[in-house]
C-alpha cells in the first residue's frame, strides 16, 4: 500500500503539517520533503501500476514510465529550489500552497486515467492561485481571479472531453488519444490552454507577473510543463502541433522586446519555450519527443533560474521595469553573474544546458523536414537571446545607471540561485546526464563542430545585431507602457460588449416602460372620456328620467310576458 | 559617497571599455565565420553549407525581430493604467 501511494502525495500531505512548525524546524522540514520525494521516485520501478475500484471505474493512481519519471525528477528539484528561495517567507499560505502545486503537479504525472488526471489538474489550478493571491494588492487579486478562470476552465474542458471520451470509447485510460473526437479535442484543447497555445495564452503572461518574489518561481515551473508532459503523453505526432509550436516561439518574442516589466519579458520567453517543445511533440519521432521531454527538463531550471534572479531584484529594488533599472551589477554582482548564466541558458550558448536540448529539437525538426518550421526556430532562438539573453540582464544590471543601490540578494536565494546556476551549467557540459534520463535512447552528439560554430554564429550576430541597433537607435527604448495582448479580450473587449449590451438593454427596458405608460395613460383618458362625470355614460341621469325610462322597461316586459 | 566614487570606478565603467567590448564581439564575430571556412560543412540544407549562413540568418532575424516589434508596439500601445 505504502509503494501505492502516488508519488506527490509527500508534499501534498507534508505541507498540512507546515502550519504547525516554526522556525528552523519549519524550514529544514520543508527543505527536506523534496528530497524525499525525489528518493521516492527514484526508487520507483518501471512499470509499476497501482489502480483502485472505484463505482465501475478503475482509476490508475500511478503508473511509472521513463517518461513520468523524467518529469518527477525535475519537478522535485524545482520544488527543492523553488523551497530554498522562498526560505525566508514567513507567510505560510504561500509556503503551504506553494507545496501542494508542487505534490498535485508531480501526482498528475503518475496518474493513469483521465479522471485521477482531472483531479490533480484542477488542484495544480486552485493552489498555484495563492502564489499570486498572496501578494495581497487589488492588482494581483483582479490577475488571480482571471488566472483562476481560465485555469479552471482548462480543468472543465478536460472533464468535458473525458465525459465524450468515455462514452465514445469505454475507456479512461490517459495515453495515447491523438485528436480524433469531438471529446479528444476538447482533452487537446485543455492542455493547450496551460500550454500556452496562441490565442489561449493570455493568462501567462497576464498572471506570472503578479505573483509574489517567490510565487513566479513556484508557477514558472509546473503548470505550463505539465501541459507540456500530458501534450506528449496524448498527442505525440500530432502534426497540427508544428505550425502551433513555430508561433509560439515567434509571437511571443515581439511583445518581449517591447515589454517593460522584465518578470513579464520572462514569461514571454517561457512561451516562446514551449513552443520549442510543442514543435517536437508535433514532429513525433523518438528524437523530437526525446528533445521536448529533455528541454522542458532544462527550461525548467533555467527558466526558474531566471525569475529567481528577476525576483532578487525586485525584492531588493522594488521595481522589476525595465524603464526603473539599471547598473545593479555594483550592488548585486551575485545575482547579475547566476542571471547572465541563466541568459546563457535560455539562448543555448555552447556549454550551457538550453544547448544540448535544443539542439536535439533543432535536429529532429531538420531530420523531418520540416524546413520552414526549422527556419522558423533558428529564428526564434536568435530572438530569445535578443530579449532574454541580452535584454534582461542588459538593461537591470548594466546600461544606464539607475541610480539605485542595494544589498545583495538575501543568503538563501543566493543559494538556490547558485544551485540552479550549477546545473545548468553541469547538464550544458555533461549532457549524458540528461540524455541517461530521456524515454528514448538517445544517439545524438550535441558538441560537434558544425553544431557548434553554427550556433555561436547564431548568437554572436545577434549580439552584433543588438549593438547595431543600440548605436543606431533603433533599438525600442523602455518605456513604461501596457502593450495589448490576448487577455484584452477577456479585460476590456468582452467587458466593453457586455457593458454596451448592458446599456442597451437597459434603453430598451426604459423605452418598453415609457410605451407601456403611454399605453395606460391613453387607456385611462379613454375611458375617463366617457365615463368622468364629464362624458357620455358618466353623466348623472334626473330621478324623473330614471322612473321615466323604468317605467318604460316595465311596460315592455308586461306586454312581452302577456303575449 | 566616497563608497560610490569607488564603486564607480569599476572596469566597466571606465570610459572606452564599453569599445574594447564591442571590438571583442566584433573580433568573436569574424571568427566564428572563419570558423565556417576551416572545417567542411555537411549540413541537412544545402544552404547550411553558405558560409556565415547562421550568421547572416542571426543577424537579420534579430533585426526583423525588432523593428517588426517597433511597429508592433506603434499599434499596441497603451498607457501603464490601461486596465486599471
Amino acid at each position: 500500500m505504502i509503494e501505492g501511494a502516488p508519488p506527490g502525495l509527500i508534499l501534498i500531505l507534508g505541507a498540512v503539517l507546515v502550519p504547525l512548525l516554526r522556525g528552523r524546524v519549519r524550514q529544514a522540514y520543508m527543505l527536506v520533503l523534496p528530497v524525499l520525494g525525489f528518493v521516492q521516485v527514484a526508487m520507483l520501478p518501471v512499470g509499476f501500476v497501482y489502480s483502485v475500484q472505484m463505482f465501475n471505474y478503475e482509476l490508475t493512481l500511478v503508473r511509472v514510465d521513463e517518461l513520468s519519471k523524467v518529469f518527477a525528477y525535475v519537478f522535485y528539484i524545482a520544488s527543492f529550489l523553488s523551497v530554498v528561495f522562498a526560505l525566508h517567507v514567513k507567510d505560510t499560505v504561500q509556503l503551504v500552497s506553494g507545496l501542494i502545486y508542487a505534490g498535485a503537479a508531480v501526482a498528475a504525472l503518475f496518474v493513469g486515467d483521465l479522471i485521477s488526471l482531472f483531479v490533480f489538474w484542477e488542484l495544480t489550478a486552485v493552489a498555484s492561485l495563492f502564489q499570486i493571491w498572496a501578494r495581497r494588492t487589488e492588482r494581483s487579486y483582479r490577475a488571480g481571479l482571471r488566472y483562476l478562470i481560465i485555469q479552471v476552465g482548462s480543468g472543465v474542458l478536460l472533464l468535458a472531453g473525458t465525459i465524450l471520451h468515455v462514452a465514445d470509447t469505454g475507456s479512461l485510460q490517459f495515453g495515447v488519444l491523438g485528436v480524433v473526437s469531438t471529446g479528444t479535442t476538447l482533452i487537446f484543447l485543455a492542455f493547450g490552454v496551460k500550454a500556452g497555445f496562441p490565442l489561449l495564452n493570455g493568462w501567462l503572461q497576464d498572471a506570472y507577473p503578479e505573483a509574489t518574489v517567490t510565487g513566479t518561481v513556484f508557477l514558472s515551473a509546473f503548470t505550463t510543463k505539465l501541459a507540456i508532459y500530458a501534450l506528449a503523453r496524448s498527442f505525440p505526432g500530432t502534426e497540427i502541433l508544428v505550425p502551433i509550436g513555430a508561433l509560439m516561439a515567434v509571437l511571443p518574442i515581439l511583445y518581449a522586446i517591447v515589454e517593460d516589466d522584465f518578470r513579464r519579458v520572462l514569461a514571454y520567453s517561457l512561451n516562446n519555450q514551449l513552443g520549442f517543445m510543442v514543435v517536437g511533440i508535433g514532429i513525433g519521432t523518438e528524437m523530437s519527443l526525446n528533445g521536448t521531454v529533455a528541454h522542458a527538463f532544462i527550461c525548467t531550471i533555467y527558466t526558474g533560474l531566471l525569475f529567481m534572479c528577476t525576483g532578487a531584484v525586485l525584492y531588493r529594488t522594488g521595481t522589476i521595469k525595465g524603464s526603473e533599472l539599471g547598473g545593479l551589477y555594483k550592488s548585486m554582482p551575485l545575482t547579475a553573474t547566476f542571471c547572465i548564466i541563466g541568459a546563457a541558458s535560455i539562448s543555448a550558448f555552447p556549454l550551457f544546458c538550453g544547448f544540448i536540448s535544443k539542439s536535439l529539437i533543432l535536429a529532429s525538426v531538420a531530420e523531418s523536414h520540416h524546413t520552414l518550421t526549422f527556419l522558423v526556430l533558428l529564428c526564434a532562438s536568435a530572438g530569445v537571446f535578443l530579449h532574454s539573453g541580452i535584454k534582461v540582464p542588459y538593461f537591470t544590471f548594466f546600461g544606464h545607471d539607475s541610480g539605485i543601490r542595494c544589498k545583495e540578494a538575501p543568503l538563501n536565494m543566493l543559494v538556490a540561485m547558485g544551485c540552479a546556476a550549477f546545473l545548468c551549467i553541469a547538464f550544458g557540459v555533461a549532457p549524458d546526464l540528461l540524455y541517461s534520463l530521456l524515454p528514448y535512447p538517445v544517439d545524438f552528439e550535441p558538441y560537434t563542430t558544425s553544431h557548434v560554430v553554427n550556433q555561436l554564429q547564431l548568437l554572436l550576430f545577434a549580439a552584433a545585431a543588438f549593438v547595431f541597433l543600440q548605436k543606431t537607435g533603433l533599438y525600442p527604448a523602455e518605456l513604461k507602457s501596457v502593450n495589448i495582448d490576448v487577455d484584452w479580450l477577456y479585460r476590456k473587449a468582452l467587458p466593453t460588449l457586455v457593458r454596451g449590451f448592458g446599456d442597451r438593454m437597459i434603453r430598451v427596458k426604459v423605452g418598453i416602460q415609457t410605451k407601456v405608460l403611454e399605453g395606460v395613460g391613453f387607456a385611462v383618458r379613454y375611458i375617463e372620456g366617457h365615463h368622468a362625470p364629464t362624458g357620455v355614460l358618466g353623466d348623472p341621469w334626473s330621478i324623473g328620467a330614471t322612473a321615466l325610462w323604468a317605467a318604460v322597461l316595465l311596460i315592455a316586459y308586461l306586454l312581452m310576458a302577456h303575449r | 559617497m566616497k563608497e560610490e566614487v569607488g564603486q564607480s570606478s569599476h572596469w566597466l565603467d571606465r570610459p572606452g571599455s564599453v569599445k574594447k567590448l564591442i571590438r571583442v564581439l566584433a573580433i568573436l564575430c569574424l571568427l566564428v565565420v572563419a570558423g565556417d571556412l576551416v572545417y567542411e560543412k555537411h549540413g541537412h540544407y544545402s544552404w547550411e553549407n553558405f558560409p556565415g549562413s547562421y550568421a547572416i540568418l542571426g543577424f537579420s532575424s534579430c533585426v526583423a525581430f525588432v523593428l517588426g516589434a517597433t511597429l508592433l508596439r506603434r499599434i499596441l500601445k497603451r498607457g501603464e493604467d490601461y486596465y486599471d
